[in-house]
């Protein structure tokens, strides 16, 4: 009964020397094939051929207009033979979906080329059978203008989550912050007939916001997502309130409407198709460009970004070399309620418009479902909120345009879209370890 | 540098944590700090640390009065702690775990890399580390991220460096390298105060032996100084660290799991193939580095967590597809590894505790009504059998002790009709006593006839307990020896090196430990 080694075991432990590298292919072979996104490949590919393709009028023709006045080359209208356009498409997609199904079943990983490539040629059918012998153009610039329009609140609303998030403060409040700098900017900027006074003032309401939910959340160690919930009813009721007594009383005055100037940048807003959608913006748009390039280098590169992490992370770690918890908290959150109320200032001075009671209409949590989206990354949140704004904006333009699909469905797509990403379809998230936990020493 | 400590007391409420200590550490020695858990010790060195603020007396650094706001100005004085429980962040890289705090930037606060690798590597290279600086600390081995703390200490130029618990997450192996670097250190002329429990080390290790009982100084003692004698004074009393028992005498097979796989949720394989096979009236202690799939096992056969592949038999049934409650009641008992979240409810009462598993079983209830004098009888009964120290058993059992709540779920366990029995880390954060009393019921338990299954880290608690011992690195069984085999063995099979290699290894080097062992028997 003693020494009872069998040799298998013996044989397996030799693999296994003092430092040896995880047992990647034993866990290869044990786990379950994943076919959730094969399937749904597959799927999508046959609605594309069935419907897309199928129902597309035969010798009908989708017109794609690329041009706006001002590019250096007036690039042609694009003729699309419908029923072709989309037969193509959709066998294209069959094979990525066949691809996918091989590789899933050999265990053989691909790239994000895949679902990129996928997607893209599904909205093209999809466009290709919307727009089939109706005569009318789809502008493809209005739709990708319309695309960064509709994500700039979501890319600010985003970057002030992931900013409070990485330092270990869960913020609901984004919606709130987003309503606060709305509100302020139409004030401000009303009040001293300037956009840019209005801009300016924006993030101090965001960062207002943001410093009672830290203040609550590390001074009282208070539920975060409770503090989060009830900040941003009162940020609804504050506004609606002032709006309905002070702002409706003398509108001349506090809520005029001021509009950002569109600044665009000779030579690059005249490229055909991107410069109109990426260079003949206000200056609120390059400023969130400048704003998710610094945090993609600084939040990885910096000194800030390391400690901030770190809080976020393990915070009695940071503690005992030094770093101030409670501080460090404070800075950031702070800061991140800045960011939103800037991009709250989008709703109103951004597009010109005065200020509406809840017009930030739930962007912040759509935008904090692009932070988790993309795993707390400035780069992955940019990408989540444009794919979030570019399926609003086809919505839209499809609506005006008039298709046999009732918009509602398409304006849906987004919430659907958070609600799978929020679910962890698109893969084990892992957000800050310390994250919503109160540091108490 | 030197350390002085005069007069120190902390107090969290009314209970004293250290009262009116004194030491003293001289410079280039290695100074241990001797105690039971609960002693004080961790609190102490925290207090030097400037985690918290002492209630009174006074830390000098050089014969200069020092007083710190929080860690940041200790290191600054000079001060470096490695704590039990690592303060490294999983997804940082080396180089960003041992910078943490005191970064080199260049312009705008931009790190500069290179330069924080280059000084990780320098300290490496200076005392013969061997740690990649790119490395995520969450792919390192125990050993290997202890030494990142240590590197993070000296990157901060601390000459009195404190190392809380060092040898309790490491093999006897990675213990002599740690030894090996702390007499380098010593030699450089670095102060070390090292915390231990473990009375081995102490006298291998320690220039001088300063011990801690219940929050107080109760003595100095000398490395020479026997084992016995050093328990003594630790404990207060003569204590017995082996428990008598006497040899097994095992039955037919009584328990087995065959094949059993595990996955963790993250998809990766934390249980291959384990197979094991326990006899009636038989220990078998499953040893091991902390999470090398340890608490996976007891998990996966108690119900906790589902296996992928594999069978887990008790008398001739197989368990794999039963929810937990039903393994429970075709006779497992089971002591979960972490007390107080999982072995008890702190708001309980001590008996509702007691009852936690069988509430709706004969004789505690019948239908839907619970009968509470019977559970309260019941509970009186066996908490005086356990010779548990409390109130009433009306109280919570958050007021009990830690070694009086184990005593409890024990109690609870034992009770029942079992068929087998499973402990995972029984003595984990006990005192002496406690220790001796819990170890003394699994053997009687065994000695009834029960197959008990005791996973542990703690080789003096496998060796103590164990008739056979089955050593486990990553997930996998490395293999099963016999009760009585030689630390340095047992070791290198904790580091993954087979049975029979192990064997030839140990037998070519001693560990420091081993020898001194040796010397001891001699």
């Amino acid at each position: 009964m003693s020494d009872q080694h069998t040799p298998e075991q013996v044989t397996d432990a030799e693999t296994t020397a003092v430092h040896a590298e995880p047992r990647q292919e034993a866990e290869a072979r044990l786990q379950p094939i994943k076919w959730k996104f094969p399937i749904t490949y597959a799927l999508l590919a046959l609605l594309s051929l069935s419907a897309f393709t199928f129902l597309s009028p035969t010798g009908a023709v989708t017109q794609f207009r690329l041009a706006t006045g001002s590019d250096f080359v007036a690039l042609p209208a694009v003729n699309v033979p419908s029923f072709a356009g989309a037969l193509v498409l959709s066998l294209l997609q069959l094979a990525m979906a066949a691809l996918a199904i091989y590789c899933a079943a050999r265990r053989i990983k691909l790239g994000v080329w895949l679902p990129m490539l996928f997607g893209l040629f599904f909205v093209l059918a999809f466009l290709i059978y919307a727009g089939a012998g109706r005569g009318a153009f789809i502008p493809v610039v209005t739709l990708l203008a319309g695309a960064l329009m509709l994500s700039v609140p979501l890319i600010f609303g985003a970057m002030c989550g992931l900013v409070g998030e990485r330092s270990g403060i869960i913020n609901i409040a984004i919606e709130g912050q987003l309503l606060a700098g709305a509100f302020l900017a139409a004030v401000a900027a009303s009040f001293f007939t300037s956009a840019y006074v209005g801009l300016l003032a924006a993030p101090f309401a965001g960062a207002a916001v943001g410093g009672l939910l830290v203040w609550f959340a590390v001074k009282y160690h208070v539920n975060q997502i409770i503090v989060g919930v009830v900040l941003n009813v009162l940020v609804i009721g504050l506004t609606s309130f002032l709006y309905s007594t002070v702002l409706t009383q003398n509108s001349e005055l506090w809520n005029a409407r001021q509009q950002l100037p569109r600044l665009p940048i000779p030579g690059l807003s005249q490229i055909p198709i991107i410069g109109p959608v990426l260079f003949n913006q206000t200056i609120l748009v390059y400023l969130m460009y400048v704003i998710v390039f610094a945090l993609h280098i600084l939040v990885f590169k910096s000194r800030w970004g390391l400690r901030m992490r770190a809080v976020g992370e393990h915070p009695k770690a940071a503690d005992t070399v030094g770093i101030n918890v409670p501080r460090t908290r404070i800075f950031n959150t702070v800061l991140a309620g800045g960011i939103a109320g800037l991009g709250g200032a989008y709703f109103t001075v951004g597009q010109g418009l005065a200020f509406g009671q809840e017009m930030s209409a739930g962007q912040g949590f759509i935008a904090l479902a692009a932070m988790i989206l993309g795993r707390w990354n400035p780069k992955g949140a940019l990408l989540a909120a444009l794919l979030f704004g570019f399926s609003t904006s086809v919505g839209q333009v499809l609506s005006t345009i008039g298709t046999p699909v009732p918009s509602e469905m398409l304006l849906m797509l987004p919430y659907v879209i958070t609600i799978f990403a929020v679910a962890g379809f698109v893969g084990r998230v892992r957000p800050p370890a310390a994250e919503g936990v109160p540091y108490i020493k | 540098m030197k350390l002085q400590l005069k007069g120190v007391t902390k107090r969290f409420g009314t209970f004293t944590a250290n009262d009116r200590i004194d030491l003293t550490v001289q410079p280039g020695e290695i100074h241990a700090l001797l105690g039971e858990n609960g002693a004080g010790k961790s609190t102490l060195m925290n207090t030097i640390y400037g985690l918290y603020s002492p209630e009174e007396g006074e830390i000098l650094l050089d014969d200069k009065l020092v007083t710190f706001n929080g860690p940041g100005d200790a290191v600054e004085a000079g001060i470096g702690m490695v704590h039990q429980h690592f303060m490294l962040i999983p997804v940082f890289s080396v180089t960003e775990s041992v910078m943490l705090g005191y970064e080199p930037t260049r312009k705008a606060g931009i790190i500069d890399f290179a330069e924080a690798r280059r000084r990780v590597q320098e300290i490496s290279a200076r005392f013969g580390f061997d740690v990649d600086p790119d490395a995520m600390i969450e792919d390192l081995p125990v050993g290997a991220q202890q030494r990142v703390e240590i590197i993070k200490a000296l990157s901060r130029d601390a000459k009195v460096l404190i190392l809380d618990e060092p040898t309790a997450v490491l093999t006897p192996q990675e213990t002599d390298e740690l030894i090996t670097i702390m007499r380098q250190l010593r030699e450089s002329g670095t102060s070390i105060v090292f915390i231990t429990h473990k009375l081995r080390e102490v006298r291998a290790i320690a220039d001088k032996i300063t011990v801690i009982r219940r929050g107080k100084i109760v003595g100095q003692a000398l490395p020479e100084s026997t084992e016995t004698e050093l328990a003594s004074l630790m404990v207060g009393r003569e204590v017995n660290l082996t428990t008598q028992k006497e040899p097994a005498e095992p039955g037919d097979i009584g328990f087995s799991v065959k094949d059993l796989t595990v996955l963790s949720g993250a998809g990766k394989v934390v249980l291959d193939n384990v197979n094991l096979d326990i006899a009636r009236g038989e220990i078998l202690c499953v040893a091991g580095v902390d999470g090398n799939g340890q608490t996976e096992l007891a998990e996966a056969i108690v119900g906790l967590r589902s296996a992928v592949a594999g069978t887990i038999t008790l008398d001739g049934t197989n368990l794999r597809r039963m929810n937990v409650k039903e393994r429970l009641n075709s006779g497992i008992g089971f002591v979960p590894e972490d007390r107080s979240t999982d072995g008890v409810i702190p708001g309980f009462t001590v008996t509702e505790n007691f009852v936690l598993d069988q509430y709706d079983q004969q004789p505690y209830s019948n239908g839907v009504a619970m009968k509470p004098s019977v559970m309260r009888e019941a509970a009186v009964q066996q908490i005086s059998r356990f010779d548990v120290r409390l109130g009433t058993v009306d109280d919570p059992i958050s007021t009990l002790s830690g070694g009086n709540q184990q005593k409890v779920v024990l109690a609870r366990e034992m009770s029942r009709d079992i068929r087998f029995f499973l402990a995972s880390q029984p003595t984990r954060g006990l005192d002496v006593g406690s220790i001796e009393f819990v170890h003394r019921t699994i053997i009687e338990e065994r000695d009834k006839g029960t197959p008990c299954l005791i996973v542990s880290t703690e080789l003096d608690e496998v060796s103590n307990l164990a008739d056979r011992i089955a050593v486990m690195y990553r997930g996998v069984v490395v293999g099963v020896v016999p009760g009585d085999t030689d630390r340095d063995v047992l070791g290198l099979m904790m580091a993954g090196v087979p049975v029979e290699e192990a064997y030839a290894q140990a037998k070519d080097h001693h560990t420091i430990l081993g020898e001194a062992d040796e010397e001891a028997q001699t």
